[in-house]
């Protein structure tokens, strides 16, 4: 939404109208005809989609953003969890993501990244996923349970987690060696009639400014 | 004839899922161990759950088809509430409740009992959802029955219990029969409350409508074997219910 603010301020005869959803979702919507003049999505599948539908075109896509992933604990910590590698110990209570939505196939990803090559011992994955009470549908359900104190820890985006006030939650960085990298990507939408204007809007997104923006919403800009 | 429409509407998508996988697959698929577990928790749990439904529910059936309660109105709409509520209400309810966090389960997490994740959570978000189907139809059936053949064995020496046993229950028990297969039903499609309250995690929480969900998007062959098998159930219990009671109007 702020980027939404920027754009409107120095385009004043512009009103961006933004459609949030799930990428699958938006890419079924554009795949179906739906009207848009850009379309960003939280990873490759879904724009390869749109651009199998012939709505974007693939030279006009680019890499905007990443994300990774970050530890989240409820604000009294009850796991008295203080590394990622305090996940392996007995009796603990995690929340993942399950691995049918992308951010519950990166940790499990990461979490094998760990036990391979992270200083972890082999079976942290495992002894890890043996505390694993429920695999969630998607993100938002692991931050909800871990806000409201269900379990002792969860694995979200970073940028879910930034999105809450720091007294509810407890975040803990994954080390960059091990965590992953999710891309996002955007495009203007193939023969919009508004096709300038949405390239406009990329590049406001792609500028320092903008990633700037994204950076304080807890995304990695890219350095460029 | 006009008649025909609705019903082949209704009919028509139970017809296209029947038709989208051959016997064969569905065999192969039922002897998958994610679709076993998921079986076996189904009807491991709402069995449970509609017992605990026929205990607790008979009682407060009996009470409310004699007009025991002073609000009798007021019990009549909190027995009905989980029928409309929306089943994330339930599931954000419950965990309210019972929850590590909640009312109720923040003092059992004293003694290290936690519910939610667990099996446990899944039977008491069937109870939930399923006991007011019992319930209803055993008040029904309670309420059918002629009060002065209740007095008249109570006058010739019969115990409450016995009239109960003996009176109450053999001339109730279509209702109570087709009330049973009515929650046992809606027990086994419960979801929605159930992935908020007890989470999904194969063979200890993730019933038959949960591992629908997921397989929808991982494996959709095991989410066919599983709705087929779902609404086999399904049409055997309000088929049982259905016959039961048509049965019992027919005799009487």
């Amino acid at each position: 939404m702020r980027f939404k603010e920027v754009f409107e301020t120095r385009h004043p005869d512009i009103n961006v109208v933004i459609s949030f959803a799930g990428s699958q979702q938006i890419a079924q919507q554009l795949s179906q005809g739906a009207p848009g003049d850009l379309f960003a999505s939280a990873n490759s599948r879904q724009m390869e989609n749109v651009i199998n539908s012939s709505r974007v075109v693939e030279n006009s896509v680019q890499e905007f953003v990443h994300n990774k992933l970050v530890l989240i604990l409820p604000e009294d910590n009850p796991g008295n969890i203080k590394t990622l590698g305090d996940l392996s110990k007995p009796n603990l209570k995690i929340i993942l993501a399950d691995e049918s939505v992308p951010v519950g196939a990166y940790s499990q990803e990461m979490l094998a990244q760990a036990s391979q090559n992270g200083g972890y011992e082999s079976e942290f994955k495992s002894k890890v996923l043996a505390n694993v009470v429920s695999y969630e549908e998607n993100v938002r359900a692991v931050l909800t349970k871990i806000l409201l104190g269900e379990a002792d820890a969860g694995l979200v985006y970073a940028s879910d987690a930034a999105g809450e006030s720091a007294g509810d939650l407890l975040v803990i960085d994954i080390p960059d060696e091990i965590n992953i990298t999710a891309r996002y990507y955007i495009a203007p939408i193939d023969g919009s009639l508004n096709k300038q204007i949405a390239l406009d809007f990329i590049s406001l997104v792609c500028s320092a400014e903008g990633q700037e923006i994204l950076n304080d919403y807890g995304f990695v800009g890219l350095a460029r | 004839m006009l008649s025909l429409p609705m019903l082949f509407f209704l009919s028509l998508p139970i017809l296209a899922l029947f038709l989208r996988i051959s016997p064969a697959g569905l065999l192969e698929n039922l002897y998958q161990p994610e679709v076993l577990q998921a079986i076996g928790l189904s009807l491991g749990t709402t069995l449970i759950s509609t017992l605990i439904i026929i205990l607790a529910g008979t009682p407060l059936a009996y009470a409310h088809a004699r007009k025991q309660f002073r609000y009798s109105r007021l019990v009549d709409t909190l027995i009905d509430l989980p029928l409309v509520l929306p089943p994330a209400v339930a599931g954000v309810a419950l965990l309210m409740a019972f929850g590590r966090k909640g009312i109720f389960g923040a003092f059992l997490s004293n003694f290290e009992i936690d519910i939610a994740f667990t099996p446990i959570a899944v039977v008491i978000v069937q109870v939930f959802v399923a006991a007011p189907f019992y319930i209803k139809s055993a008040a029904l059936g309670f309420s059918n029955i002629d009060q002065e053949l209740e007095q008249s064995a109570a006058l010739d020496g019969a115990s409450s219990p016995q009239i109960f046993r003996f009176l109450t229950i053999p001339l109730s028990w279509s209702a109570l029969l087709a009330g049973s297969a009515m929650s046992w039903a809606r027990a086994l499609g419960e979801f929605g409350a159930t992935i908020i309250f007890a989470g999904n995690f194969p063979g200890r929480t993730q019933t038959m409508p949960l591992a629908i969900y997921i397989g929808f998007e991982l494996d959709l062959d095991i989410a066919l074997t599983l709705s087929v098998i779902l609404i086999l159930l399904s049409f055997l219990a309000l088929f049982i219910a259905k016959y039961v009671l048509n049965r019992d109007w027919m005799s009487s």
